[in-house]
This record gives structure tokens, C-alpha cells and sequence, in this order.
């Protein structure tokens, strides 16, 4: 996965301080199309933030962000967009009191000449994006304060999607589900990278983690305590790395035994 | 997903399915409910006078000073912030345009009037710039940046002549204000009666034929036809009664009154901009979740000073209506009228917690904090009691909006 190609998005000596801690420092990071890299470690060891600032919603301290071999600034979320990252936070950023369709196309509504709404229009795209996402999915127009967990993560996961991410963040993005919703999580997840989207993923489910992805980095104190090829690490390893900081002593890549 | 699909509404009573159905919101119905008890009530106890026509006139052009005002305050609340300063901005509005037009512009010259309305709404622009931009860009709290504004408005509207009251308006402009002459007549109201259940026809028909055209769920026909009845028997009966009071001495009814045009006006223009447009969108967004709403890349500082600007504008708007009425810019208009406006948002189902609130539901909320107030007043009250009372109706929503969001939870 590491050739040649341009990375779709690389992320060069990150740095963010919030008062006298450093959330995060000097972090690089690459990811290519097609590929789900893994952002792992302990709470408040900085995968957020480090997230948050691909994103747009936490400004950058220190470092830059390339995204196809030019120089991207980004400081806000809009133009986060605008390069084609969307992200789907851990708390979904859904407005509660507004339905699927509403949150869906929230700051990008599509409108008619005179900057109306077009509602039906935009009903019609979420009941298409929905079906595909989960054919049950049928109470497009009710607020998205009374559906289920999975039901919000999906409006979620489908606002991402729908308008064409090259790259896409997801933020623990099956913490809140039961089985049969994590389960098309995953599947989802495997064809948008089969369609040669980059995945960034947040996680702290090891099955997730190995399941899907293809490189993972693991975070410390803020601090990037390693970077590897799936294949090299085991569970006990990343764990290792997540709780102490280092791999067990006499490790060698994996895939090299 | 599966058991995501077990809520549907089997143990539902059949009443409760055509609510859902009608897409009325559970609380706009009970309020409806509350404003006919209370009509009923109030009426009882002033001897029939309460629903006399005369009455329901007046009680029509004191709403539309509150109400225009709190078609606004909705979107403030439903953006989770709080205007106490609409009294003293009408206020001080009012007499800049009672001054400039009495005492600066000659006052019967025909461009005198329009030009002092365009100055009052633009003082409105300024104003809501101000406490919007402090508000939004310097993060200091609404509550903080109108409370102070309240103070300094007050004072502002003292300022301008040194307290001295400013008489008579011009005539054309006193129109405006609902006055003996101050309405339409009997047959531009039947006229405009018609247009409107026509337009309502139309719009509901509209919408139902779109989204029969996209496969979308439609409420039952029988349904639509009844709701539609209710409607045109409204207006139809509100056109009635406004044609059947009397100008003075004479057998020519009055028709509906300048005043309530101008509400009307605001309210559909209002409910428009909150419902159909990205703006109204925003508002909702902000109120409902003010970090996802920034992370959806909404501007949401900008959107936070248009609501404030909006604001002055109705604000100038209801200046210009009690100005017009009074027939005088005094620098005590609109004290207090900031609770009857907030206190009308709230009642109309404008939740505290932001992101919930409807611009017809304020309306109704006013509807409703008049007739108590009116009623009060045809029984001999005094203005202690009042204010007693409207305080403690404010207190009861409110009381009332926080039950309805728990039992929601």
C-alpha cells in the first residue's frame, strides 16, 4: 500500500496545545487511497485532536496538512469539506431537533434559484442514501432526537458519504451500536475503501482494528509511539504500545517470522 | 436495526394516529384548546362583553404590537439566546420617529412619514448589529449584552427630547395605528378573506400533489379536507367579526384593522424565512446543537447577528404601530413588553432549550397573553394586578415548557 503513489492526504509535524499540555506533538501521518489506517490509544491520548484538526474543528498549532501533494489550510470545517474530507464525530454532531434529511444536507442544503429549500428534493436524496445504508430506515421526517442509536449513527455515516468524501475520519464509529448495526459499519466500511476512499479510523475494538485496517499508528501522551503495517503487529503488541508505550521486549515484525 | 422498528404505534388510540397524521404539533393543539377555555371563561366573566366584536377588535390590534415583536423573539429563543432589551428598543425607535417626524421633518409633507419609518427601521438594523455582534463575535452572554441594552435604550428613548412627549403624528401615518379610519373596510376584507382560503387551498393541494409525485407518505384526503374547513372557517369568521364592529355613529363596519395587516404580513414573511429558507434552517441548527451546527461548517456568528438584526427591524416595525396609535412618541412605550413578548414565544411552544418554536405558535401565545390582559382589564383591574398576574402566567409556562421536555425524555 506504501508505494509510490501521491497519499492522499499527509499530515506533517502536527503539534496542538491546549494551555501548558501538549495534545499533540509532532505528529506525521500518511494515508493513501484505498487504504484505512488505524488511529489507536488510550482516552486523551490525542487521536481526537489529531482528527479534530484534519476536520477543521480544532486549529492547527504547528505542522501542515498536504492533501494530493499540495498544501492544504484548513481552518474551519468548511474548508475541511471542501478537500474532501468528511468525518464522522464520536458524538455525531446531529442537530437533534431536526430530521435525517435536515441534519443530512445541514449547510449544504440544496436550494432553487431564490435560495428556498428544496425539501422534497432533499428528502428524495435521503431516502436513496438511507435505503442503501439500511433498507429498514423509513422515518425519514421524524426529528433525530427520537430515533435509535444506530438509526442517528447511520444519518451520521450517510452525511459523510453522500457527497463524495475522497477522505473519510471516523471517530469510534461503532462504539454506540449493537451487533447487527456494527456489522454494516464494517461492511460499509470495506466498500467505501474497495471504491478508493481513504478511511482514517478511531477505534478501541480490536476486532474492528484488525478486521479492518490496513496500517495502524498508535498514540501516547499525545506522542506517535509507533506506526505499522497490520500484518506486523499482534493484539498483545498494540496493547503493549496503547498501555505502555513501547512493544514487548524482543519484538520483531511479524510478518517476518 | 431490528429492534429499532418495534416502536410503531400499535397501542396508539386512534386519536392520537390522526394527530400524528395531521403533522399538528401535539402542543400547538393543546394551546388551541387552552385559548378557546380561556375565550369561554374570560367571556363568562365579563358578561358576554369579552367576545363582543368591538372587543375582539381591540384585542386584534393590541396583539399585533406583541405579536409582531415575538415573531422575532422565536428565533432568538430557538437559537438558545434571550432579548430583554425589544421594550426599550421599541421605545427609543418610536421617539426617534415621533421627533423626526414633528419636530424636525414639516409634518404634513407626504414624504415625511415613509422617510421617518425607513429611519426607524434602519436605527433597528444599527441596534441589532450592535447587540448581535457583542453577542455572536465577543461571546458575551444575550442575557448580559439585552439586559444592558434595556438600560441603555430606556435612557436613550429619554434622551431624545428630554422626556417630553411628542403630539400629534401625521395624519396619513396614524392610519397605521388601527385608529377610527385605521382599517380596510368591509369589502377589501371579505376580498382579502377569499384570497387567503384560496391561497391556503392551493398551497395544500400543492403540497400533497408533490408528494404523491415523489412516492412520499400523504396524510388521508379526509383528513386534509377537515383541516382545511377549520381553516377557511377561521378566516372567514375572523373577517365576520371584523366587519361586523361599527365605526362611530354609523352602520359602516370597519373591516380588518391596518395593524393586523402589517402582523399578518410579518408573520407569513416570518414563518417563510424560519421554515422554507437556509437561514431558517441555521436558526434551528444553532438552537439544536450550536457545536454540530459549526462543524456542518454553518457560520454561526454571522446567522447569530442577522437573528439580532431582524430583531431591531420588528422591533422598529411595532414602533411604528404604537406611535401611530398613540398618536404621540412618549418615552414610556413599551415598558415591560419584553415579558409579553418572551412570555408569548414561550407559551407558543418556543422551548428554552433551544432548537424548538414555531412563528404561528408565538402568535397564538400573544393571542393569549392579550385576552388575559384585556379581560383584566374590562373586569376593573388595576395595573398592580396585572402585572401580578401576567408574571405568574409567564412563571407557568415555563414551568409548563420544562415538564413537556421532560416527559419527552
Amino acid at each position: 500500500m506504501t508505494d509510490k503513489k501521491t497519499p492522499l492526504i499527509e499530515m506533517k509535524n502536527i503539534s496542538k496545545r491546549f494551555g501548558g499540555v501538549h495534545a499533540v506533538e509532532n505528529v506525521s501521518i500518511n494515508l493513501y487511497p484505498g487504504e484505512v489506517v488505524g488511529i489507536l490509544g488510550h482516552n486523551g491520548a490525542g487521536k481526537s485532536t489529531l482528527m479534530k484538526m484534519l476536520s477543521g474543528a480544532i486549529e492547527i498549532d504547528e505542522g501542515e496538512i498536504i492533501v494530493n501533494g499540495e498544501k492544504a489550510n484548513i481552518r474551519n470545517p468548511r474548508e475541511s469539506r471542501a478537500y474532501g474530507i468528511e468525518t464522522i464525530y464520536q458524538t455525531l454532531a446531529l442537530a437533534d431537533t431536526l430530521d435525517a434529511s435536515a441534519n443530512l444536507f445541514l449547510g449544504r442544503e440544496i436550494t432553487n434559484a431564490f435560495g428556498v429549500l428544496n425539501e422534497a428534493q432533499m428528502e428524495l436524496e435521503t431516502r436513496k442514501v438511507m435505503k442503501t445504508l439500511n433498507p429498514n430506515f423509513t422515518n425519514i421526517t421524524d426529528p433525530v432526537n427520537s430515533m435509535s442509536g444506530g438509526q442517528r449513527q447511520v444519518v451520521a455515516i450517510g452525511r459523510a458519504i453522500y457527497f463524495n468524501a475522497k477522505t473519510l475520519v471516523m471517530d469510534e464509529p461503532t462504539a454506540a451500536l449493537g451487533p447487527a448495526e456494527t456489522t454494516m459499519v464494517k461492511d460499509l466500511t470495506l466498500r467505501l475503501k474497495a471504491e478508493g476512499i481513504g478511511i482514517f479510523l478511531i477505534s478501541h475494538d480490536m476486532g474492528d482494528v484488525f478486521e479492518l485496517c490496513d496500517r495502524v499508528m498508535v498514540m501516547k501522551n499525545g506522542k506517535d509511539v509507533g506506526k505499522f503495517n497490520i500484518e506486523d503487529v499482534t493484539r498483545d503488541d498494540i496493547l503493549s504500545l496503547i498501555i505502555g508505550g513501547q512493544l514487548p521486549e524482543g519484538w520483531q515484525p511479524r510478518s517476518k517470522k | 436495526m431490528t429492534d429499532t422498528n418495534l416502536n410503531t404505534d400499535k397501542q396508539d388510540s386512534a386519536f392520537t394516529r390522526i394527530i400524528r397524521a395531521s403533522e399538528i404539533d401535539t402542543r400547538m393543539l393543546g394551546m388551541i384548546v387552552v385559548l378557546v377555555v380561556i375565550w369561554v371563561g374570560l367571556n363568562i366573566a365579563t358578561g358576554g362583553i369579552f367576545l363582543s366584536a368591538r372587543n375582539l377588535y381591540n384585542l386584534a390590534v393590541q396583539t399585533s404590537v406583541v405579536g409582531i415583536m415575538a415573531t422575532g423573539m422565536v428565533l432568538v429563543i430557538v437559537a438558545r439566546h434571550i432579548d430583554l432589551s425589544v421594550g426599550s428598543v421599541m421605545g427609543v425607535i418610536g421617539m426617534v420617529i415621533a421627533w423626526l417626524q414633528v419636530d424636525i421633518f414639516p409634518l404634513n409633507a407626504g414624504w415625511n412619514w415613509p422617510l421617518t419609518i425607513v429611519c426607524g427601521a434602519t436605527l433597528g438594523v444599527l441596534i441589532g448589529i450592535f447587540q448581535g455582534w457583542f453577542t455572536a463575535y465577543r461571546g458575551i452572554p444575550a442575557f448580559v449584552v439585552t439586559l444592558g441594552g434595556m438600560l441603555a435604550f430606556r435612557g436613550g428613548a429619554f434622551l431624545v427630547t428630554d422626556g417630553r412627549t411628542v403630539a400629534p403624528m401625521n395624519k396619513t401615518y396614524q392610519l397605521l395605528g388601527g385608529g377610527i379610519d385605521g382599517s380596510i373596510g368591509t369589502t377589501w376584507s371579505l376580498i382579502l378573506g377569499i384570497m387567503a382560503v384560496l391561497i391556503v387551498a392551493f398551497s395544500m393541494y400543492r403540497g400533497h400533489a408533490s408528494r404523491v409525485k415523489h412516492g412520499f407518505p400523504t396524510k388521508p384526503i379526509w383528513l386534509q379536507i377537515v383541516m382545511f374547513a377549520v381553516i377557511a372557517a377561521v378566516i372567514f369568521g375572523f373577517v365576520y367579526i371584523m366587519n361586523s364592529y361599527n365605526k362611530p355613529r354609523s352602520d359602516i363596519g370597519r373591516g380588518i384593522p391596518v395593524p393586523v395587516l402589517i402582523l399578518i404580513a410579518v408573520v407569513i414573511v416570518m414563518t417563510l424565512l424560519s421554515r422554507i429558507t437556509k437561514f431558517g434552517r441555521y436558526v434551528y441548527a444553532i438552537g439544536a446543537n450550536p457545536e454540530a451546527a459549526e462543524l456542518s461548517g454553518i457560520d454561526v456568528k454571522k446567522v447569530t447577528t442577522y437573528i439580532f438584526v431582524i430583531m431591531g427591524v420588528l422591533c422598529a416595525i411595532a414602533a411604528v404601530i404604537t406611535t401611530a396609535r398613540l398618536n404621540a412618541g412618549t418615552n414610556s412605550m413599551g415598558v415591560s413588553s419584553e415579558l409579553l413578548v418572551i412570555a408569548a414565544a414561550i407559551i407558543g411552544g418556543t422551548s428554552l432549550a433551544g432548537g424548538e418554536g414555531s412563528i404561528p405558535g408565538a402568535i397564538l401565545g400573544a393571542i393569549i397573553m392579550q385576552s388575559i390582559e384585556n379581560a383584566m382589564v374590562l373586569l376593573g383591574a388595576g395595573s398592580g394586578e396585572r402585572m401580578v398576574v401576567m408574571g405568574l402566567v409567564l412563571i407557568i409556562a415555563v414551568w409548563f415548557d420544562t415538564a413537556y421536555q421532560n416527559s419527552k425524555k
